[in-house]
């Protein structure tokens, strides 16, 4: 626990050093934030191991709470991704983001802010350490966000984001002040058996769904998301999308484990807004232009995806179905990692592009694969990562989702029940092919084909600060994709802490020793064929999109929205694209232009206009700000005076 | 006796403040109000206290010399003598002022307060004075009338701790005073910017600034 709090304290003071040296505050800070990580993953990992955890404990009368912060195997494990992607992405803006603009320093200080609001927040046990480093959490992503703000767009993108995380900070009051009612302390503790079906326990439900929905990012509350993982910098955009989005899962499995008896319809509300989130959330990423808005929307996908698996696991604890929980449970907590590793890898990359071309931007990018291999390579892991192939992680906690729907399948579920395994089933049968189709588009778009602008000609690899990272989290993509087996006690450790202990079957259950050896005897075939195939024909340069024809031009290939465009069209009914066609008309039409983009109904139709309206009613409250001293004098001399006849009466 | 006395001094001295339109009256009265309170704790017998008889000659002095000093500066430098067209006229003041003194009988009969309190009257009178300076900060347009009603509002909060100035270390004591100190230190500094930026110190020119 010491340990732990040495890398909080670590991780706040990263960027202090930086504040003050005139270069290298950089490297102090990534120093820092790694001597962070290696203290806090050893914590970690002693705990996961099973050596107990310890906390800190504060004994105060009226906070009347045994604990403020446990190092427990939850919080242990959502401490994992944490440290990695915080180090990984302070070692990336070295080369990234240092020296790029005047407010790198408050840059960095506010970074390690952020991990160390982070590590706080896997940590808290009371609702009043909880809800302090959630808004320190907020706050800090909110500013990170802004770190370009110059441009209008960023602007836009922060406050919309300012909002809707106090939306749901509001909505975590109502609800941690109704656990306080229940418990009689704010401290965390099981709920007493009974209360969830009563309506008690269903506002709580609610609250908590809504409030953790609003961070985690689950559809239709994900408004916020996209614009903002969009304008921050790249490695912010990793650690918001990696681990921030995260923690309104931390709460949601936190929420969950307290509840002895769910009802069923919790995990059916769980399974069908993963299933919204996961399909709906592929789709609006097949139409997106801009790169990082695209993995955006695979995050919220992921969000989905890991729903499905909490959903599942919370249907299990209904129905008394231990294989469906533990499986369920440790898919979904095995994915928050996965999707952490992943996801950081992916934004990174694309970071990458950026630094390299100064575009987001799709139709402007192509044939980066030459000029830029070992970003390309990084990118390619994390898309067969993401959608879920073998040998990378997405495939071991889908795995771990898919098995657990079909062990649900039996006919112990009972009449009607039948039907929520099959959702989750069908909808990740979907969004991994969705998933599919969209990272072929991107990767497609980006790095294979020919340059479509001359900035994309003109592309130069990242250096080595930024590769470096990036490798780091490839690597752990493919060890725990390869060898699920060495990290299954950990996550059976956790998932036992969502009810009655059975996460020590999960290897046998999951036949994860299998996936090894399988994953070992195809490993040396593939090494064989390459031996054997090794005299391979001439290699022979032609360009890209020949054809056959004559005059190739970069114009003549795909772009990435024709080749999306027919699945865009297919689910036309949900994404609503904006389609901008042009006249063509007489016998030598004049050039023109085609132009389609998908905006977010959420954003567009709900959250803005709703945002406007909140203004105007606002603004009626300016009546109470006349500008005149005595004014305000007055209100506080009439509140005087309600509290003394309050109190006297 | 004697501090019943003191006591009503106060109270009447408070009606004389909310009806006077010269600021140089009210400051006048202010200090004296100051002044008399300054005595209070001796005129309570509690002289045999060391740290509270230090404490009333520092109340004393700064009420009584240091405070009037700086208030004949400001007024030397802004040139005002009387506050005209107040928010709320003299009258209507005066009527307030009776209504909270009266208010505040009721709620200090009301209020809870620690048994054995020997000075019945303290408590009415520190809500009054209370009142009154807050009247004043609300219905006077003048930045210098205004820390009037501020100092006036001090004493109220001063009478309220002499309830229990036994039990009170002297350090909070000496933290009023301090306060007291750099609230008029601060609002003189303010009042003169006041007047470099609006060539006035009129108050209501601060709504300018508003959002």
């Amino acid at each position: 626990m010491s340990l732990f709090l040495l890398a909080l304290l670590a991780a706040a003071a990263s960027g202090v050093p930086g504040l003050f040296l005139r270069r290298k505050g950089g490297e102090v800070a990534a120093g820092l934030l790694g001597l962070a990580a290696v203290l806090g993953l050893w914590a970690s990992l002693r705990v996961l191991s099973g050596v107990p955890g310890g906390a800190v404990t504060l004994r105060t009368a009226s906070l009347g709470a045994p604990g403020f912060l446990v190092l427990d195997p939850l919080a242990a494990f959502f401490a994992i991704p944490v440290l990695l992607l915080s180090v990984a992405g302070a070692l990336y803006s070295l080369g990234y983001w240092e020296g790029r603009r005047g407010n790198t320093p408050a840059l960095r200080l506010v970074y390690g802010l952020l991990t160390a609001s982070l590590l706080m927040l896997v940590m808290a046990s009371h609702a009043l350490t909880f809800l302090l480093a959630w808004e320190g959490m907020a706050i800090t992503a909110f500013l990170l966000v802004m770190a370009e703000d110059r441009e209008p767009e960023t602007r836009r993108a922060g406050w919309i984001y300012l909002v809707a995380t106090h939306t749901g900070t509001l909505l975590l009051f109502a609800a941690f002040a109704l656990l306080a009612k229940i418990h009689g302390h704010s401290g965390f503790a099981a709920l007493p058996t009974g209360l969830a079906a009563t309506r008690g326990g269903t506002a709580l439900f609610a609250l908590f769904l809504l409030g953790f929905g609003f961070k985690a990012g689950v559809l239709p509350l994900h408004f916020w998301l996209p614009p903002a993982h969009a304008a921050a910098p790249s490695h912010v955009s990793a650690l918001m999308s990696g681990v921030m989005l995260k923690m309104g899962i931390l709460g949601l499995v936190r929420f969950l484990s307290w509840v002895p008896d769910p009802p069923i319809w919790w995990g059916g509300a769980l399974v069908a807004l993963g299933a919204l989130s996961g399909v709906l959330g592929v789709a609006f990423a097949l139409g997106q232009h801009d790169l990082k808005r695209l993995l955006a929307y695979h995050s919220i996908e992921n969000i989905g995806i890991i729903l499905l698996g909490l959903g599942l696991g919370a249907l299990g604890k209904s129905l008394g179905n231990p294989v469906m929980q533990t499986l369920g449970f440790a898919g979904a907590l095995l994915h928050v990692v996965n999707h952490s590793l992943f996801k950081g890898l992916l934004f990174l990359s694309a970071g990458s592009v950026l630094h390299a071309t100064g575009t987001r931007n799709l139709e402007q990018l192509g044939g980066l694969g030459q000029r830029m291999p070992w970003t390309s390579g990084a990118f390619l892991a994390g898309s067969w990562a993401i959608c879920g192939l073998p040998p990378l992680n997405g495939f071991v906690s889908e795995w771990l989702i898919y098995l657990g729907a079909f062990r649900g399948l039996g006919p112990n579920l009972g009449p009607g029940r039948q039907g929520w395994p099959v959702v989750i089933l069908l909808s990740l049968a979907l969004i991994g092919a969705l998933a599919l189709a969209c990272f072929a588009k991107a990767f497609g778009a980006v790095f294979l084909g020919l340059p479509r602008t001359g900035t994309a000609a003109r592309a130069h690899e990242a250096p080595r600060t930024m590769l470096l990272p990036m490798g780091l989290l490839a690597l752990a993509c493919l060890a725990i994709g390869v060898a699920p087996i060495l990290f299954a006690p950990a996550l059976g450790r956790v998932a036992d802490a969502m009810g009655p202990a059975t996460g020590a079957a999960l290897p046998a259950l999951a036949g994860l020793p299998m996936i090894s050896l399988v994953a070992l005897v195809l490993g040396l075939l593939a090494l064989l064929l390459w031996r054997w195939l090794r005299p391979m024909p001439r290699r022979d340069d032609r360009p890209t999109w020949d054809c056959g024809y004559a005059a190739p031009d970069a114009r003549m290939q795909y772009t990435a929205s024709s080749f999306a465009d027919g699945l865009v069209r297919g689910l036309r009914w949900a994404l609503r694209p904006a389609v901008h066609l042009p006249k063509v008309s007489g016998w030598f039409p004049r050039p023109t232009r085609y132009e389609s983009h998908v905006p977010d109904p959420i954003l567009d139709r709900a959250a803005a206009p709703a945002l406007r309206f909140t203004v105007r009613g606002a603004a009626l409250l300016r009546i109470a700000q006349g500008g005149a001293l005595p004014v305000y004098l007055l209100y506080v001399l009439l509140t005087l005076l309600a509290l003394l006849v309050w109190m006297v009466a | 006796m004697m501090p019943d006395l003191l006591i009503a001094l106060t109270m009447l001295s408070n009606f004389s403040l909310v009806a006077t339109s010269r600021v140089s009256k009210a400051i006048q009265f202010a200090v004296f109000q100051g002044v008399l309170l300054g005595l209070m704790p001796l005129a309570m017998g509690l002289g045999r206290h060391f740290h509270i008889v230090l404490l009333a000659i520092a109340a004393v002095t700064v009420k009584g010399w240091l405070i009037p000093f700086l208030f004949r500066r400001a007024l030397k430098q802004v040139h005002i003598q009387r506050e005209v067209d107040p928010y709320i006229g003299y009258t209507v003041s005066l009527m307030l002022c009776a209504l909270g003194t009266g208010l505040s009988l009721v709620l200090a009969h009301n209020l809870p307060l620690k048994p054995g309190t020997e000075y019945t009257l303290l408590v009415p009178a520190s809500l009054a004075t209370l009142f009154t300076g807050f009247l004043l900060l609300v219905s006077r347009r003048k930045a210098l009338t205004q820390v009037v009603g501020y100092l006036v509002l001090e004493n109220g909060i001063y009478l309220f701790g002499l309830l229990l100035v036994e039990d009170m270390p002297a350090l909070v004591e000496a933290g009023i005073l301090l306060d007291l100190f750099v609230g008029i230190f601060v609002m003189g500094i303010v009042i003169n910017h006041i007047r470099v930026a609006f060539d006035s110190t009129d108050t209501r020119h601060l709504a300018e600034l508003k959002d």
